[in-house]
């Protein structure tokens, strides 16, 4: 009775595409988002901080205090402000205009051959924004470090002031910057993959029934299955452009390492797709409104898979309910498969596993959205 | 041969949560002929076409189309019906061709009938010169008519058309009219869902619908003619008209009037005499004379008469201040949206205590000429007035004498009915005693207490109007606009509307009403036609009806006159070019 039709499938396939070569959000989405993500992403959130404010306060005019002054104005971890004194410092750090202050004692001279008198320089930076705060403290103890360094390598006392700073020292020869880049960008692959994959889909199938072509496409003798499977295998190949693109640009432009074979990240990246295409289904069939979807998508697709995916938080950091919730994030074995392809290689160990989560995730979305959408437009309007 | 019928239903019966959209209704539809499934919004109608297209499963009841149930054979059922939905189901972003080819292929409609049936079909709709153009740049009836031949692609036995004739002008339905008459003549069962009454009267038989019940199955004719020697004309000093009517409606004997131009409608009761009508008439120095009934006079008498004339909103509505004899006036009015001129050089003056009505198909800019006209939109050139105040120079001073009534009742949906009029007093400046006081007096006038707490879009259609328009006449303003007030509504709440309307231009309030709605261009005084951008025409409903009238076109109505007068623009276009 119910018989599928390749020709009739192969008719939506090709309406669906020519439809999302008019429409300018598919490239938007895409195209321009992967490009505008991924310098984000290596650029801008990066997570280490440059040219931070920080006020210093010199109460010490001897030559040597001059100097590891000037080491701080030189460096590009820090803008500096001069202060006259700590009271003004004080009310620099509240209302923001500097992030910390380093104090130059009195007695700087004397404390630098004399450890027991206490540190050369006073640090004391904004706890508000604790990773800033932290970073801030290592850097400008480390620049102190530099700076001791610089200028007594040769000296007796040099050994002795090492000794008691030592663990600072590895800031310096570990490049963060490109690190951060390089696992960020996978992470980045996820979630353009999770607009389009849920967002794009949640919109398109919305605006079916919101202008009444889902009603009209129905009473066809098309099926739900032709229907639907008309309306994903575009988006599903979307998003495998959308990858390449990314991956193109991640390895070219932005100099991440590709380890793992094309395989490895095609199996992945494909298996991502179902729950992502599974979700934005779920939620339009659901909600029958573009805007409504488009919310929810954002709070059920998008936010999570930039928060509890691993992509910039760790996970195992994160509270436990958390934790079990973002074992059904599916971005997160993706992130993780992205991660190990990129920077590590083909690790099927890894990848396995993940790929099963993911399109076990995903046959749980697709269980759901066929109940939803049911062939018939009851319950709502 | 004895045929059997296209589709047969009985005892349908569908609910959705509390509501019942269909309650227990059964008829047969004949193939090779029209069938109206006729009734105000909320009715059932779409209810029934769903069910019908197999996209609803009634709850109960037996249904069959084209021998086919709906339920257990959807498939067979999809094979045979053609189905247009509200608004078309047209993809706006393929072009004319692509859409036919989707739904071609949908139905597997092979290449070689393809061919001719597109060729056919093209030629049918006269579409041929649009292939290539992406459907949502085609004009509303051109919309239409693709939406009815991708409708066809199948060559179904039964076609089913939701509320084709929605937003689309009279001169697009017409030929839509023409289009599905052939259609039937071919032997195919169309059925074709409206609101509108007089598109009712066209059909072959019509299934009358109100509340999820059928008040009457059969030819229209024969439900006219129940009325026979009930309607009356009343015709007499225009001015005075609707005075007579107030006082008509309040007669024990009568139980339905109009406006009707500058003449009167009413029907009596039946068993009742003529006798009441004639000397009320005599009263105003009125004549009565008997006239054809019409279809929707009938339907007012199934659901029991209409309302009474009085209208307590306008006994308690006095004028507030004084303004001038040109409530509503502009000069030279145009709106340009880039190289398209929406309104062209439009000058009008609305006397005070007048019904002015802008009257147009889509597109015509009667609805960019209204917005000018309360603030909405800044005209490219021109000045347009309320109330004598420049609406650049002094907006708010023009705003706050008049009241809008957008279309679909802008309600807020997610405030309670108390807040919504708590919200509009305050949007209106009131504050205070007087604030309290004039909400209270709409709670009482409308009967809105028991609704107080609800959510408007829970309230019955008749109450949402008045909510509406209590929102907007809070403020007691001088001059009132109204955007398409009445479309979609069952007769009762149209005529309990206008019966404040009529209340409140007694008390000298200036009304404004945009419609594309003939029966409403009847209650305005004045009507200034609109198309194109232009003002085409500009005189009382009987004058733009007279202005037409010749040997082959007698006592035309308003739809009529306003083909005609489209007709007249088009050709004087085609000797220009």
């Amino acid at each position: 009775m119910k018989s599928f039709s390749f020709s009739r499938l192969w008719a939506l396939i090709i309406k669906e595409t020519k439809q999302m070569l008019r429409d300018p959000s598919t490239f938007l989405v895409a195209g321009l988002l992967p490009v505008i993500l991924l310098l984000l992403f290596a650029y801008a959130v990066s997570l280490d901080i440059r040219n931070l404010p920080i006020g210093i306060v010199r109460q010490s005019d001897s030559v040597k205090a001059q100097s590891i002054s000037a080491k701080y104005s030189g460096s590009r971890y820090f803008v500096v402000h001069p202060m006259r004194n700590m009271v003004e410092a004080q009310e620099a750090i509240k209302i923001g205009t500097i992030r910390g202050i380093v104090v130059i004692p009195e007695n700087f001279d004397e404390r630098i051959t004399r450890p027991s008198l206490g540190p050369i320089v006073e640090i004391i930076s904004d706890g508000t924004q604790p990773n800033t705060a932290r970073f801030l403290a290592n850097a400008s103890s480390g620049v102190a470090q530099l700076w001791l360094q610089d200028n007594f390598a040769n000296s007796p006392q040099f050994q002795a002031t090492m000794a008691r700073r030592i663990d600072v020292i590895p800031q310096y020869w570990f490049n963060a910057e490109i690190e951060s880049r390089r696992t960020l960008i996978p992470g980045a692959i996820a979630i353009v993959m999770t607009m389009i994959g849920t967002l794009l889909t949640a919109m398109v199938v919305a605006r079916e029934f919101e202008r009444g072509t889902m009603e009209a496409l129905m009473a066809t003798p098309a099926s739900r299955i032709e229907i639907l499977a008309g309306k994903l295998i575009p988006y599903f190949l979307l998003g495998l452009v959308a990858t390449a693109i990314c991956t193109l640009l991640a390895v070219f432009a932005f100099g991440v390492p590709l380890r793992g074979s094309l395989l490895g990240l095609f199996a992945s990246s494909s298996a991502f797709l179902i729950p992502a295409l599974g979700q934005g289904l779920l939620i339009s069939s659901a909600t029958k409104n573009q805007f409504v979807a488009s919310q929810i998508a954002l709070f059920a697709g998008f936010l999570p898979a930039m928060m509890l995916s691993g992509f910039i938080y760790e996970t195992s950091s994160m509270p436990v309910p958390l934790q079990i919730m973002s074992n059904i994030v599916a971005a997160k074995y993706y992130v993780s498969s992205l991660r190990s392809i990129f920077l590590v290689g083909d690790v099927w160990g890894v990848l396995l596993p993940n790929i099963g989560f993911m399109l076990l995730i995903g046959a749980l979305f697709f269980f759901l959205a066929f109940r939803a959408t049911a062939t018939t437009l009851d319950g709502k309007k | 041969m004895p045929e059997s019928p296209a589709i047969k239903f009985q005892n349908i019966v569908k609910s959705f949560g509390n509501i019942k959209a269909l309650d227990g209704v059964s008829a047969e539809i004949k193939s090779g002929q029209l069938t109206g499934i006729v009734g105000p919004d909320g009715a059932g109608k779409t209810t029934l076409m769903r069910i019908l297209a197999t996209l609803l499963h009634a709850d109960s009841g037996m249904v069959n189309v084209a021998g086919f149930d709906p339920k257990t054979q959807n498939q067979n059922v999809k094979d045979v019906i053609g189905y247009m939905p509200q608004r078309f189901g047209l993809y706006e972003d393929l072009s004319v061709l692509d859409n036919l080819l989707l739904y071609s292929k949908l139905r597997r409609v092979d290449a070689k009938t393809r061919e001719k049936l597109f060729a056919r079909l093209l030629e049918f709709t006269r579409l041929e010169p649009f292939t290539t153009r992406l459907a949502g740049a085609l004009s509303g009836g051109m919309k239409q008519k693709l939406g009815l031949a991708c409708a066809l692609l199948g060559e179904p036995k039964v076609l089913l058309l939701d509320e084709p004739g929605v937003g689309v002008d009279p001169v697009s339905r017409q030929d839509l009219w023409r289009m599905v008459e052939d259609l039937t003549s071919d032997g195919m069962a169309v059925v074709w869902s409206t609101s509108y009454l007089d598109e009712a009267e066209k059909c072959a038989e019509v299934l009358l619908f109100n509340e999820g019940k059928i008040l009457f199955d059969g030819k229209p004719d024969e439900l006219t003619q129940t009325l026979n020697g009930r309607s009356f004309l009343l015709k007499g000093d225009a001015e005075m008209r609707r005075k007579v009517l107030g006082v008509a409606l309040e007669l024990d004997d009568v139980c339905d009037g109009t406006i009707q131009g500058s003449a009167i409608r009413l029907v009596k009761k039946s068993n009742a005499s003529d006798d009441a009508i004639i000397k009320t008439a005599k009263e105003f120095d009125y004549i009565a004379t008997h006239t054809k009934p019409r279809f929707e006079d009938a339907f007012v008498d199934l659901l029991g008469g209409g309302p009474g004339g009085h209208s307590k909103l306008a006994d308690n509505f006095e004028l507030e201040r004084d303004i001038s004899q040109t409530p509503v006036s502009c000069v030279n009015l145009t709106k340009q949206f880039g190289k398209f001129i929406a309104t062209n050089n439009v000058s009008f003056e609305v006397k005070k205590g007048e019904i002015f009505g802008l009257l147009g198909p889509n597109g015509a800019g009667k609805s960019t000429t209204f917005k000018m006209l309360c603030g909405l939109l800044i005209p490219t050139s021109g000045t347009a007035r309320v109330a004598g105040h420049d609406l650049r120079k002094a907006a708010k001073e023009a705003k706050s004498n008049l009241g809008y009534m957008a279309q679909k009742f802008s309600l807020y949906g997610l405030l309670s009915v108390g807040q919504n009029l708590e919200f509009s007093a305050g949007v209106y400046g009131l504050d205070g005693k007087l604030k309290r006081e004039r909400i209270d007096e709409m709670i009482d006038i409308f009967h809105l207490e028991k609704y107080l707490s609800s959510a408007p879009g829970d309230l019955p259609l008749g109450y949402k109007q008045r909510l509406a328009l209590a929102c907007a006449l809070m403020h007691r303003p001088p001059v009132l606009f109204l955007d398409e007030p009445t479309s979609g509504v069952d007769p009762l709440t149209r005529r309990e509307f206008w019966m404040h309307i009529n209340g409140l231009v007694a008390k000298g309030v200036t009304i404004m009403v945009t419609t594309h709605f003939m029966e409403e261009a009847e209650y305005c005084d004045r009507v200034a036609m609109m198309y194109g951008g232009n003002l085409i025409a500009l005189d009382t409903p009987d004058g733009l009806k007279a202005s037409v009238e010749t040997k082959d076109l007698q006592n035309p109505t308003m739809e009529q006159a306003f083909i005609e007068l489209i007709r007249r623009v088009d050709a004087q276009k085609g000797e220009a070019a």
